[in-house]
């Protein structure tokens, strides 16, 4: 194996694109550590998120390809949610596609001059216009480019946007081959912003099987533990949506914009009942065995004579507490027709159900009414849901477009500050307490999955400030380490950093496999120092007073234990960054 | 003579790990591409997942166009590969009625040679190594039991 990378940069604007060698593999690894360093390189810290010639980048990792599990691709760019370097993570196709285009990422710089779709495979690059499918929805824009781009069936990965990228709302993402998402911090609108509508990977190139002779035992050794009965069951069985009952039995599930933490009505919207009522197969991200992608279906009589339409809706927990609890909506197959019409404009359902929440509890407080919203906002109203949500991702007046840069800019103007959820950006679904609340907001991504908080606490009552922030602390680096592999997180009990060195060893990158937890600080700081660059400040993040008034299962919120725990944890970030 | 047939596709949940199974421990290489067993979506994820791969004729019309003998007919149906004597030519791949059979860009053929060592990735339990004589029944069987 080689030390050094191989990219494919894209200009957009000149029409022109350059394959460029990088070196830093032993340092950065790749994924997270290799995007740091792209940007770095490509980026600009101090002009905003939608200058034309801010990289949007898509990275893989040294075990892309070679070992289960490592099916995910890490997108950074600089944010149109905080102006700040940030990453997106997304399992599908497109990391397998990447690799076996033969590259480490993709570069994408530069505003075409139209609406654009972006080809590319190891033998062929095409930037080809597409106007006519600017205003076209996910879905429809997924079945028209699977159409124009016939070649690969199976063996290439398809992103793009919808209407709420166009838009270039903060809360687009990008979706990832129907099923999977770059949701959070607005990866769609950075596409928007470049005129890019889709982007197909094809992944047409034939590597060469790793040398070494450990490693095909070594690929079967994983493989087994990956697939032994019980290692992945809570992911492929019910998948992450068990977490609704269990959350909602801890008081920790947030319902109708965090009023409450705990409601009987959870039943019927528990990973059971989809499980029972609404969910139509399984499938798998490209190159993982565990299968925890859970289609279910929506089905809508359109005319009187039994004339029904259906679709296909991917769910899992987050958009579930997004899209249900959070929106005081308890049937499964309400949920999931709000998601659905999420995911055709192409927003992230975590933000727009978070920030429909807000909106609906403004609308009971008066501070914003039909004049705002269009349409009445009630909780538990799915109907009226879904003409939100479509009304977000079209930017469809001023409320709308206002709202979709973020809930707290739309409370800065409305009002409402104080029940606005967001830690940092909209919430994920975890009311357990102090530590998640401090762990998103300061969080990299402001993400669930920065650190093991949310399961943290779920575990341990105790409010001893330095050892829960040691704890976040801790628990950082290793993630960072699995994230510039690429690894799915859900394999994080199988990669421990001794089985990442074999594998890593096996693959033939020696100097990495020797030096894991070494890399895994050099990345962190790395990432945070481009954070920092773009104008992170952990002192200037507030948290709304809602979360101050949550009561979970450890009790009632303790304001000052959360306050110092911000403190304290953003003390300790500045001191990564800092630090020699 | 035993062959691979793919008798409860229908569980297929697209992970690949057959064909990258296949690349690795037949062919030696790191591709979905290069492998007898590849899996595509039909017209995207939301419609299922179809395995290509060799059905194992007999005769092989594959073996029947090949100038030069690198593929042998097997007992029992598909073929045996002699790569040295391929002169990568392609007509196996044209032969093949359901498209079965990958050629890389310098024209080498990549086919099932019912080994069946992608069986025991499979989590699903999708594919089989049975008997020949028996494959058409189970696939039957099997299909009749995914319909009721």
């Amino acid at each position: 194996m080689t030390d050094h990378f191989k990219i494919l940069k894209v200009d957009l604007a000149k029409g022109k694109s350059s394959v460029i060698r990088l070196e830093g593999r032993n340092e950065v690894a790749g994924g997270s550590g290799l995007a740091a360093l792209i940007f770095n390189k490509f980026g600009f810290f101090d002009s905003p998120w939608n200058d034309p010639e801010q990289p949007l980048i898509f990275a893989i990792g040294p075990l892309t390809g070679y070992f289960p599990l490592m099916s995910k691709t890490v997108c950074s760019f600089k944010s149109p949610y905080h102006n700040q370097y940030t990453e997106s993570h997304a399992g599908g196709r497109s990391a397998l596609a990447l690799c076996f285009a033969g590259f480490d990422a993709l570069v994408i710089t530069g505003r075409a001059v139209e609406p654009c779709c972006l080809a590319v495979g190891s033998r062929s690059l095409e930037i080809r216009p597409v106007r006519f499918l600017w205003g076209t929805d996910v879905l429809r824009t997924g079945k028209i480019l699977r159409n124009m781009f016939k070649t690969a069936s199976g063996h290439r990965s398809i992103l793009r946007i919808g209407q709420a990228g166009e838009n270039q709302l903060a809360m687009a993402g990008i979706n990832a081959d129907t099923y999977r998402h770059f949701g959070r911090l607005g990866g769609g609108a950075v596409m928007g912003a470049k005129n890019l509508k889709a982007i197909v990977i094809n992944g047409d190139e034939i590597l060469k099987r790793p040398g070494s002779k450990d490693y095909p035992g070594l690929y079967k050794k994983v493989f087994e533990q990956v697939t032994a009965k019980g290692m992945m069951k809570k992911y492929h069985d019910l998948g992450t949506p068990a977490n609704i009952m269990s959350l909602n039995k801890l008081e920790s599930l947030p319902w109708r914009n965090l009023q409450a933490s705990s409601d009987p009505a959870a039943e019927g919207i528990s990973g059971e009942r989809f499980a029972r009522d609404a969910l139509l197969r399984n499938i798998a991200c490209a190159g993982c065995p565990v299968g925890c992608i859970h289609v279910g279906f929506v089905r809508e009589k359109f005319m009187e004579d039994n004339r029904y339409f259906y679709r296909q809706v991917a769910y899992d927990y987050e958009p579930i507490f997004a899209t249900g609890s959070m929106l005081g909506v308890t049937s499964c197959f309400s949920v999931l027709s709000i998601m659905d019409v999420i995911e055709k404009v192409g927003l992230d359902v975590m933000s727009a159900g978070v920030a429909l929440a807000w909106a609906t509890e403004a609308t009971q407080r008066g501070l914003i009414g039909p004049d705002e919203t269009i349409v009445p906002l009630k909780f538990g109203d799915a109907e009226a849901y879904k003409q939100a949500a479509f009304y977000l991702g079209t930017a469809a007046n001023d409320f709308y477009a206002l709202l979709g840069q973020g809930t707290l800019r739309a409370a800065e103007r409305y009002g409402g500050e104080e029940f606005a959820c967001v830690l940092g950006q909209e919430m994920a679904g975890y009311a357990t307490g102090e530590l998640f609340f401090s762990a998103q907001s300061l969080g990299f991504r402001h993400s669930h999955l920065d650190t093991g908080a949310y399961a943290y606490e779920q575990k341990h009552a105790e409010r001893d400030v330095e050892k829960m922030v040691e704890f976040l602390i801790d628990d950082e680096a290793p993630r960072t380490f699995l994230t510039s592999m690429v690894a799915c997180l859900f394999a994080r009990g199988v990669y421990t950093p001794q089985v990442l060195a074999e594998c890593l060893h096996a693959v033939g990158y020696k100097a990495l496999a020797d030096n894991v937890d070494s890399v895994a600080l050099y990345i962190r700081k790395l990432r945070w120092k481009t954070r920092f660059a773009t104008g992170f400040d952990p002192d200037s993040i507030t948290i709304p007073k809602r979360f101050f008034k949550v009561k979970s299962w450890k009790g009632p919120v303790d304001p000052k234990c959360l306050e110092e725990l911000k403190e304290r944890y953003g003390q300790r970030l500045k001191e990564i960054v800092e630090g020699s | 003579m035993k062959v691979l047939v793919a008798t409860k596709i229908e569980r297929c949940i697209g992970c690949h790990i057959c064909s990258l199974a296949c690349s690795r421990l037949v062919y030696k290489k790191t591709s979905w591409d290069t492998a007898g067993i590849r899996i595509h979506s039909s017209g995207g994820l939301s419609t299922g997942f179809e395995a290509s791969h060799c059905l194992a004729c007999d005769p092989a019309p594959c073996a029947q166009v090949c100038p030069t003998d690198a593929f042998v007919p097997r007992k029992g149906g598909g073929v045996k590969v002699r790569i040295e004597a391929c002169i990568r030519c392609g007509k196996c791949a044209e032969a093949c009625p359901v498209d079965a059979i990958f050629v890389d860009s310098s024209g080498t053929p990549f086919v099932c040679i019912h080994c069946g060592r992608c069986v025991r990735f499979c989590p699903h339990n999708c594919l089989e190594l049975i008997e020949k004589k028996m494959s058409r029944e189970q696939e039957s069987m099997d299909e009749g039991e995914a319909m009721s």
